[in-house]
C-alpha cells in the first residue's frame, strides 16, 4: 500500500463507511436496545432510542420462564454435538485425502459437495418417516446426526483445505528421523492442524446454530432448540416487543461472537476455496 | 511416496465419511423416487397403489404451481441483483483505507450471524408491523399511509429480510476477492490518468468476476430452499409460496406424500443444475 491518501479522502471514506455500516447493523443493536425497555417503552411514538429507563426485566422473566434453559440447552448439544461428531469422521478423510492423494481424491471431494446441493425439502418426508421408524422424531440425536450430515461436507473440505498447507516434507523430515506413524500423527500433525480445526469447529457451530428447516420440522416440544422457541413467538402482537428482543437478544448473542473470531474463515470455508 | 501400506489405510480413514454421505444421499433420494409414483396419503387410506407419473403432473398442472415458481423466481433474483450489487459498492468502500476498519467489518458481517427465525420476526414485528414497527413511525413522520408490509408487499418484504442477511456474506466475499487484487495494476492506471469510475469498470470488476459467480451460485443453492423467513413472517400466504414451502404444505400440512415427493425431485433437479455449474468452478480451482 504505496499509494498516497489525502487525509480528507480517508475522513469521507471513513464517515461513508461507518454509516453504511452502522445502517446494516440498526436491526440487530435495535434489538438489543429494546430488550432493555419496558414493554411500554417499546412500543412508544415516538420511539425512544437511548433515554429510556434500562432494565433486565425483560431478561429475568425470559428466563424465568423455564423451558428457555431447555431450548439452549437444546441448541448446546445439537450445535456441539452434530460438529463434534463430524469432526471425528472429517479428520481422518481429510487428512487421508490430503496427504495420501490418489487419482480419484478430486472427484471424491466434489461428490461430498455435490451432497450438500441435495434441497432439504425434496428428502423431507423420508427423513421424517425415518424418524418415525426408528422413534427418533423430536429426539436431539436425530437432529445431532442430521446437521452432522448436512455439515460433513463443509468440514471435511474445510479441514482438506488447511491439511493440504501443511508441507509434505515436514512428515518426510520426521520419517526420516525414526518418528513411528503415531508419533508423527501425535506430535508433528497435530500441532499444525490444530488452528485449521478449531476455525472448522467454530464454523460449524455456527451453521448448526442457525440451521432452521430440520429444527423446525422434526422437532416439538422435547427437542427443540432455539430457532423454534423463537419461531413460537410468531406473532406477539407489540405487547411483547421487548421480550421478544430479549429472547433474540440471548438467542443470537454466543454465535455473533463466534462469528465475529471467525470471519476470516467463513469465506475459504463456505466458498469451498473457490474464493481465497 | 505413498506405499501401498498407506493407501489402504487411507482408504480405511475415508470410508465412514465417504459411507455415511453415500447413505445420506441414497436412502432419501431412492424412497422419495419411490413415493413420488404412488398415491400415498398417510392419513386418508396410506398407500393407495402405484400411479406411473399422475403426481408429476398433477404437480405441475395444480394452479398453485407456477405461481411458486414465479415466487421462487422474485425472491432468488431479488436477492441477488440486491447482494451482488451493494455487495461489489460495499467491497469497494471497505477496501479503502479508514479508520477502525475492522470494526465496520464486524458490524457488516453481524446480520449473517443471527438466526433466520430471529431475523424473520424482528423485521417482521419490529420494523414491518403496521402499528409499532419502526417503519410506521418513519412513514407517518414523513406524513404517508403506514404500509402493510407482510400483506400488501409481501413479497417485497420478504426480499429486503432475506437480501438483508445474505448482503454480508456477499461483501465478505467480494471484499476478500477485493483485497487480492494487485494495487500495482491499479496505480499505473491511476498514473496513466484513468478515471476513478474507469479504473473500476475495466480492472476492479473483471477482476471481480470470478467471486460475483461463486457468489451467485452458492447464494442460488441457499436461496432456492429458504424456509423460515416465510414459515415465521407470511406462513405462504399473500403470495410468498416458493417451490420449497409448496412442497413443504403438499407433505406436511396436507399429507399428501406422493404429490410433495414428485414436488421434491423436481427441486432436487432444479437444484443440480445451478449444482453443476458451481462445481465446474470448484473443480477447476482444484487443480490449481
Amino acid at each position: 500500500m504505496a499509494r498516497s491518501v489525502t487525509k480528507q479522502r480517508k475522513i469521507i471514506n471513513t464517515a461513508a463507511a461507518w454509516a453504511v455500516s452502522l445502517l446494516i447493523f440498526f436491526p440487530i443493536l435495535w434489538t438489543i436496545l429494546t430488550s432493555f425497555k419496558t414493554e411500554a417503552q417499546a412500543i412508544a411514538d415516538p420511539p425512544v432510542f437511548l433515554a429510556f429507563n434500562w432494565t433486565l426485566e425483560n431478561y429475568a422473566v425470559v428466563m424465568e420462564r423455564s423451558n428457555y434453559g431447555r431450548f439452549l440447552w437444546n441448541s448446546i448439544i445439537i450445535a456441539g454435538g452434530s460438529t463434534l461428531l463430524g469432526i471425528l469422521i472429517a479428520v481422518p478423510a481429510a487428512w487421508s485425502m490430503a496427504f495420501v492423494p490418489s487419482r480419484r481424491t478430486k472427484d471424491i471431494l466434489l461428490w461430498m459437495l455435490s451432497t450438500k446441493m441435495l434441497p432439504a425439502v425434496g428428502v423431507l418426508y423420508p427423513i421424517y418417516l425415518l424418524c418415525i421408524k426408528f422413534g427418533v422424531l423430536d429426539s436431539k440425536i436425530a437432529l445431532v446426526f442430521i446437521l452432522m450430515l448436512i455439515n460433513l461436507p463443509i468440514i471435511v473440505w474445510m479441514l482438506y483445505t488447511y491439511f493440504k498447507e501443511i508441507p509434505g516434507e515436514i512428515l518426510e523430515a520426521a520419517r526420516m528421523d525414526g518418528a513411528s506413524l503415531k508419533e508423527e500423527v501425535l506430535y508433528v500433525l497435530t500441532p499444525m492442524a490444530i488452528p485449521g480445526i478449531a476455525s472448522t469447529i467454530l464454523l460449524n457451530v455456527i451453521l448448526a446454530w442457525n440451521e432452521a428447516f430440520w429444527t423446525l420440522n422434526l422437532t416439538a416440544a422435547k427437542a427443540a432448540p432455539l430457532t423454534a422457541f423463537i419461531a413460537s413467538y410468531s406473532s406477539p402482537e407489540g405487547l411483547f416487543y421487548a421480550k421478544l428482543s430479549a429472547a433474540s437478544t440471548m438467542a443470537i448473542a454466543p454465535i455473533l461472537i463466534l462469528g465475529w473470531f471467525s470471519q476470516k474463515q467463513l469465506v475459504s470455508g463456505l466458498t469451498f476455496g473457490a474464493v481465497k | 511416496m505413498a506405499t501401498h501400506h498407506s493407501r489402504s489405510a487411507a482408504r480405511f480413514m475415508m470410508a465412514p465419511a465417504v459411507v455415511l454421505l453415500l447413505g445420506w444421499m441414497l436412502v432419501p433420494l431412492t424412497m422419495t423416487l419411490y413415493f413420488s409414483f404412488k398415491k400415498y396419503l398417510p392419513l386418508r387410506g396410506g398407500d393407495l397403489g402405484w400411479v406411473g407419473f399422475d403426481n408429476y403432473v398433477r404437480f405441475v398442472t395444480s394452479s398453485s404451481f407456477w405461481p411458486s415458481v414465479m415466487t421462487t423466481l422474485i425472491i432468488v433474483g431479488g436477492v441477488l441483483l440486491i447482494t451482488v450489487f451493494f455487495g461489489v459498492l460495499l467491497a469497494v468502500l471497505l477496501n479503502q483505507p479508514m479508520w477502525g476498519q475492522g470494526v465496520v467489518r464486524i458490524l457488516v458481517i453481524a446480520p449473517f450471524f443471527v438466526m433466520p427465525t430471529v431475523s424473520a420476526l424482528v423485521w417482521k414485528n419490529m420494523f414491518m408491523d403496521p402499528n409499532y414497527g419502526l417503519f410506521a413511525y418513519l412513514w407517518e413522520f414523513f406524513g404517508a399511509q403506514p404500509v402493510e408490509w407482510l400483506s400488501q408487499a409481501s413479497l417485497t418484504s420478504i426480499v429486503i429480510i432475506v437480501s438483508w442477511q445474505w448482503l454480508p456474506f456477499a461483501t465478505l466475499i467480494l471484499l476478500t476477492a477485493i483485497q487480492s487484487l494487485d494495487s500495482e495494476q491499479l496505480e499505473a492506471a491511476e498514473m496513466d490518468g484513468a478515471p476513478a469510475l474507469k479504473r473500476f469498470g475495466f480492472i476492479t470488476l473483471p477482476h471481480l468476476g470470478r467471486a460475483i459467480t461463486v457468489v451467485i451460485l452458492i447464494q442460488t443453492i441457499f436461496l432456492l430452499s429458504i424456509f423460515a423467513e416465510i414459515f415465521v413472517t407470511t406462513g405462504g400466504a399473500f403470495g410468498t409460496k416458493t417451490l420449497t414451502y409448496l412442497i413443504f404444505q403438499r407433505v406436511l400440512e396436507s399429507q399428501n406424500i406422493g404429490l410433495g415427493s414428485a414436488g421434491g425431485v423436481y427441486a432436487i433437479i432444479l437444484a443440480n443444475i445451478v449444482a453443476i455449474f458451481l462445481m465446474r468452478i470448484v473443480g477447476k480451482n482444484l487443480d490449481a
